[in-house]
């Protein structure tokens, strides 16, 4: 029934822009042309605006608030207190990690520009006025910036609404400003390892406190239809179902009346997984005037309130042998999660995957302990641009590595060679017990140090070195853990950390896809499609993808720590062949033959050994609502919930080469050579632009960024004058290379790629950095390495003149 | 990021503008190209009630000769500065700084006038003005008066302009031919204002220096004029002693601040780094 005359096979795959095609991204047409629909862009009927009075102190008690004058301000419909939610029982709410952070302050504010009031207005001027006008009346209290001397015996109590309670959420308490302590590991083993080893390190390696800065801020629109009592919220989500079920639960909405619309969004990076103050306030909002209510953050309220990333004061040790094997590590982290406990991790899971700082080493033995701690600084502790934690794990063995190379002398990709697990070893299952799906870690790097002749640079340093100029080689090779994950392992609330894909192919034979995921850039429109392309045999420019709307789309849990291809994509590959499962009796049917008979090329079914024979998807998919075998019904439609039987676990072997100006500390990015794997690739440009991204942000943390507080718990840096978002200027030109080992488990062998270079590219960095001064015994260079810093390095050193 | 409420007003001529000024008084603000003005009012650390805007006002802008000096109307903007022939020609520090400014977007709407006016030691202007020994035309009710660029400005956002007078224009003097110069700027990104920058130009004869001037951005509550610094490179074949002395010097001046940029030690520091490399390069140039 096929014209045997139109195109070859290898024309017919062409056509199809299915997996490996390095296709332009299909949203990218209305992007560049400005007409992405953004929330800001979401103007409803009758809609007003909404925003916060922020307290100016880190550490005070609200001895009263005055809102009248506020609420006489022209164009002011309503001005919200802790005292207005409390009757609703909104005045605080659930974190993702089990404990409560407050709505708008209660009785108490723990950080500066924390949320004291809700000012509603006809207009964002009215507002603004508004909030002038409210009168707030504080008592200044004692503030703690620095986590260890918050957990000081006699340390002034930050959480009184949770004194004497033993546990918040994530493990046994030992002090009013202590969160949990979280354990793993094998301690004795560990121990012993060290106490016998030939050499140990130990190093202090803070990671500062960034913020993921997506070049959108957060925001929603909450419309409230009184007639059918059916919410529509309208947000910034990285995550749009579970915020649908997060806010059923808060605010006692039944779930089925919740409609949440996560539009276009201008990067989350971890950003916009939580739940905000701002949401809770515009739905009551909504409810109470019946009115759409808009509320969007700026700049310096991003930076200074919603979740920042890091924060994490770590101790790392290594023991080795005189060769510089590796036998064992021991971590201990204290990790600054702010006035409350809402960092975004699995729930079981009180540092994320932080346990697979093991890395990319046989290592025999380790133990983890991580200290959460209360502070006066915002909440959050998300993973910015990197599965949960793993870019504080990684950063660490990084760099202990480094440290351990120069203690025995051995050469720093050498000292890597050496502990690699071999790739003989996949599937690896690691002392930590993550088992690796699979790896080659060797064939990378010395693929990378090969392709920048890395003997001839460190000639070139040694050099260098002699006239007294400072050039650094930095490696990193890590492997990420992505695509949280099986829900043995991993939950949310609760729910496991599936995801889904829904398809209705049309009776023309064009499809549309629905998934549990929201990308926020990464380009899920293009890079699905592609997957269903060559599962389905459609063209993928004849596939929509559409995600964000709980109304239409199947439940997931969203997309963060690069899980959208390990897990929505294996659902789009798994739904796919439901579909092709039910094709093939359709084509049997209509070519009159056994399902056996028939084999699949590109984008039909063939009659073994009668290639003329053939009945195309298209054809496929009109049979599907008009031609069907006895019983079957009809349509073309399959759904898939995927919950992964393992994480995939890509990697990759990152150099990276500086020049430091030893008068000024500037540092200078020579070259910069990244090498990925992500298992199968399923289109080079959009993992090139990943790749690039990643890298920019990578730069940006080890070089510049950083959110600082002063004593008084004055955040600061907290605005683009300060914050380092590097310019096309300031980047360095990346290049970029792969290997492709796939993932064993995944439908299609493809692992996450999105966030390795952030992971990988800041130990890179780092590492570079500090290698320029390895030669004058510097073993270790605090983040990020602004100018200043580095100079104060040459200064102690004594070239600094 | 909402500012208040405002009048707006947009004189058709200086005179009107001075008016609007003496009208409205410390309720009134001058906006130019609004870079420093419009960020104060988002984040209402500024809230003028009267808003005078001098974009209509033409005679303002331009660049021309007057006799030994040029004249740069105060509304012409950092991009039509770094531009001008003539500036490239007879004062191509101006360019060279100009550049430096923020980015293009910023350039095309920010003026030379609002620079200097405004009195934030970050801006670049003021210390170039300084090194050439610049005047600024001040125009109020009383009428017309000149002050140099070195007597200017007193403190941070404090400066020798009444409150009713406006800047009109900005007076160089032309530097010598064959002068060298450099404007040294160290930041942290495109867009930052100065961790340190040193602006320098000298005249060189029969290899010693005849003449130098040397002024710092964003290393106090104001721009300085390095007077000490650059005497020690007069007379002197600007060798290593001499330039060691100006930057001694120029460092001895120097009290900026500790901000994000670093901390006092290191500013001060990188001032002597950012004065010695604009000293070095303009004597490349003036040699050349």
């Amino acid at each position: 029934m096929t014209d045997a005359t139109e195109m070859t096979q290898e024309e017919r795959e062409a056509t199809l822009g299915g997996i490996g095609c390095a296709r332009k991204r299909k949203e990218d047409i209305r992007f560049i042309q400005g007409k992405g629909n953004y929330v800001d862009d979401v103007k409803l009927p009758g809609q007003v605006f909404g925003d916060f009075v922020r307290s100016p102190y880190a550490h005070a008690r609200i001895k009263s608030i005055d809102t009248e004058a506020a609420k006489a301000v022209p164009g002011v419909l309503a001005v919200l207190t802790a005292a207005d939610l409390k009757p609703l029982n909104l005045h605080w709410m659930p974190t993702l990690a089990g404990d409560t952070q407050a709505v708008l302050a209660d009785e108490k504010v723990h950080f500066q520009n924390q949320e004291v009031a809700f000012v509603i207005g006809e207009d964002r001027y009215a507002v603004s006025d508004g909030i002038q006008a409210v009168e707030v009346d504080y008592e200044d209290l004692p503030v703690l910036v620095d986590p260890k001397q918050a957990l000081a015996e006699d340390a002034p109590v930050l959480r009184e609404d949770v004194e004497g309670k033993d546990n918040v959420g994530q493990g046994l308490r030992t002090h009013p400003n202590h969160i949990f302590t979280w354990d793993v590991g094998d301690k004795d083993a560990t121990e012993k390892a060290f106490s016998s080893a030939a050499v140990t390190v130990k190093e202090e390696i803070f990671y500062q406190r960034v913020h993921p800065c997506p070049l959108e801020p957060c925001g929603c629109v909450a419309s409230m239809d009184p007639i059918k009592g059916e919410l529509t919220l309208y947000g910034t989500f990285q995550a749009p179902h579970v915020v649908r079920t997060v806010v059923s639960l808060i605010a006692g909405l039944p779930e089925h009346k919740i409609r949440v619309i996560a539009p276009d969004i201008g990067g989350g990076f971890g950003n916009k997984v939580g739940a905000y103050p701002g949401y809770v306030c515009a739905t009551v909002g909504t409810i109470v005037l019946g009115r759409p209510v808009k509320w969007v953050e700026g700049r310096i309220d991003n930076l200074s309130t919603t979740a920042f990333a890091r924060d994490y004061h770590m101790t790392g040790e290594l023991a080795a042998d005189s060769h510089g094997r590796i036998t064992a590590i021991r971590v201990h982290v204290l990790a600054d999660h702010g006035a409350f406990n809402a960092h975004a991790q699995p729930t079981k899971w009180p540092a994320g995957l932080f346990s697979i700082v093991t890395g990319s080493y046989d290592i025999p033995a380790a133990h983890i302990e991580v200290d959460g701690v209360y502070t006066n600084k915002a909440p959050g502790g998300v993973a910015y641009r990197c599965s949960f934690r793993v870019t504080e794990a990684s950063y660490l063995i990084e760099r202990m590595v480094d440290v351990l190379a120069q203690k025995v002398g051995l050469d720093k990709a050498e000292i890597r060679l050496k502990n690699f697990v071999t790739p003989e070893q996949f599937p690896y299952t690691s002392c930590l017990d993550w088992e690796y799906d699979s790896g080659d870690y060797h064939t990378a790097l010395n693929k990378v140090l090969e392709a920048v002749d890395y003997r001839g640079l460190r000639r070139e340093q040694e050099e260098k070195r002699r006239n007294g100029e400072l050039m650094g080689i930095g490696i990193a090779t890590f492997t990420e853990i992505v695509g949280a994950g099986p829900s043995r392992n991993c939950d949310i609330l609760g729910i496991g950390m599936f995801d889904s894909c829904e398809i209705r192919i049309h009776p023309t034979g064009s499809a549309i896809a629905r998934l549990g995921t929201k990308s926020q850039g990464q380009g899920h429109e293009t890079t699905y499609a592609q997957i269903l392309a060559t599962e389905l045999g459609i063209p993928s420019d004849d596939i929509t993808v559409e995600e964000g709307d709980t109304d239409t789309a199947p439940y997931g849990l969203g997309t963060y720590g690069s899980r959208s291809t390990p897990v929505a994509g294996a659902a789009a590959a798994q739904a796919a062949r439901k579909i092709k499962a039910k094709a093939r009796k359709i084509a049997a049917h209509m070519l009159e033959v056994g399902e056996k008979d028939l084999e699949w090329e590109v984008d039909r079914f063939k009659v073994k050994g009668l290639p003329e024979k053939a009945a195309t998807m298209k054809e496929i998919a009109f049979a599907a609502y008009q031609n069907l075998p006895e019983g079957l019904e009809p349509g073309l439609e399959a759904v898939n919930y995927y919950d992964p039987p393992n994480f995939t676990y890509p990697f990759g072997a990152y150099l990276c080469v500086v020049d430091v100006d030893r008068l000024t500390g500037e540092v200078k990015v020579r070259r910069f050579y990244a090498l990925d794997d992500c298992g199968t690739r399923i289109n080079p440009m959009v993992i090139e632009g990943q790749v690039h991204g990643g890298l920019t942000e990578a730069f940006a943390i080890a070089m510049g960024q950083e959110l600082t507080f002063d004593e008084t718990g004055n955040i600061q840096g907290a605005s683009f004058m300060d914050y380092f978002l590097p310019t096309a200027v300031e980047t360095p030109v990346w290049e970029t290379d792969f290997t492709v080992t796939p993932s064993p488990h995944h439908p299609i062998g493809a692992k996450g790629v999105g966030e390795s270079p952030n992971v990988g590219g800041v130990s890179a960095f780092s590492n570079a950095v500090v290698d320029a001064f390895a030669h004058l015994g510097v073993s270790h260079m605090p983040m990020p390495h602004t100018p200043w810093r580095v100079w104060k390095q040459c200064a102690a050193l004594g070239i600094g003149e | 990021m909402i500012p208040g409420a405002f009048e707006y007003h947009r004189p058709t001529s200086v005179d009107e503008a001075i008016a609007l000024m003496s009208q409205h008084g410390d309720e009134g603000r001058v906006i130019a190209g609004g870079h420093s003005l419009i960020p104060m009012m988002k984040l209402r650390l500024a809230e003028p009630g009267h808003l005078i805007d001098l974009r209509d006002l033409d005679s303002l802008r331009g660049i021309q000769p007057a006799g030994r000096c040029i004249e740069i109307g105060a509304m012409t903007t950092q991009q039509e500065v770094a531009v001008s022939e003539l500036l490239a020609e007879a004062c191509p520090i101006l360019r060279e700084a100009a550049l430096l400014i923020a980015d293009p977007q910023v350039r095309y709407c920010g003026t030379l006038g609002g620079n200097v006016a405004n009195g934030d030691p970050g801006n670049d202007m003021p210390a170039v003005m300084q090194c050439l020994d610049a005047s600024f035309v001040l125009r109020g009710p009383q009428g017309e008066r000149e002050v140099r660029a070195r007597d200017f400005y007193e403190a941070a956002y404090f400066t020798a302009r009444a409150e009713d007078e406006l800047v009109t224009a900005v007076s160089i003097p032309i530097p010598p031919a064959g002068h060298g110069y450099a404007y040294e700027k160290l930041k942290r990104k495109v867009g930052d204002y100065a961790t340190a920058a040193a602006a320098v130009v000298l005249t060189m004869s029969g290899g010693s220096c005849e003449s130098a001037s040397i002024a710092l951005t964003n290393v106090g509550q104001t721009p300085l004029f390095a007077e000490a610094a650059g005497q020690a490179l007069v007379g002197t074949k600007v060798d290593e002693a001499a330039v060691a002395r100006a930057v001694e010097a120029a460092k001895d001046i120097a009290e900026p601040v500790a901000d994000m940029r670093g901390p006092e030690e290191y500013r001060t520091h990188v001032t002597g780094v950012m004065v010695r490399r604009a000293v070095e390069r303009a004597l490349t140039r003036a040699r050349a």
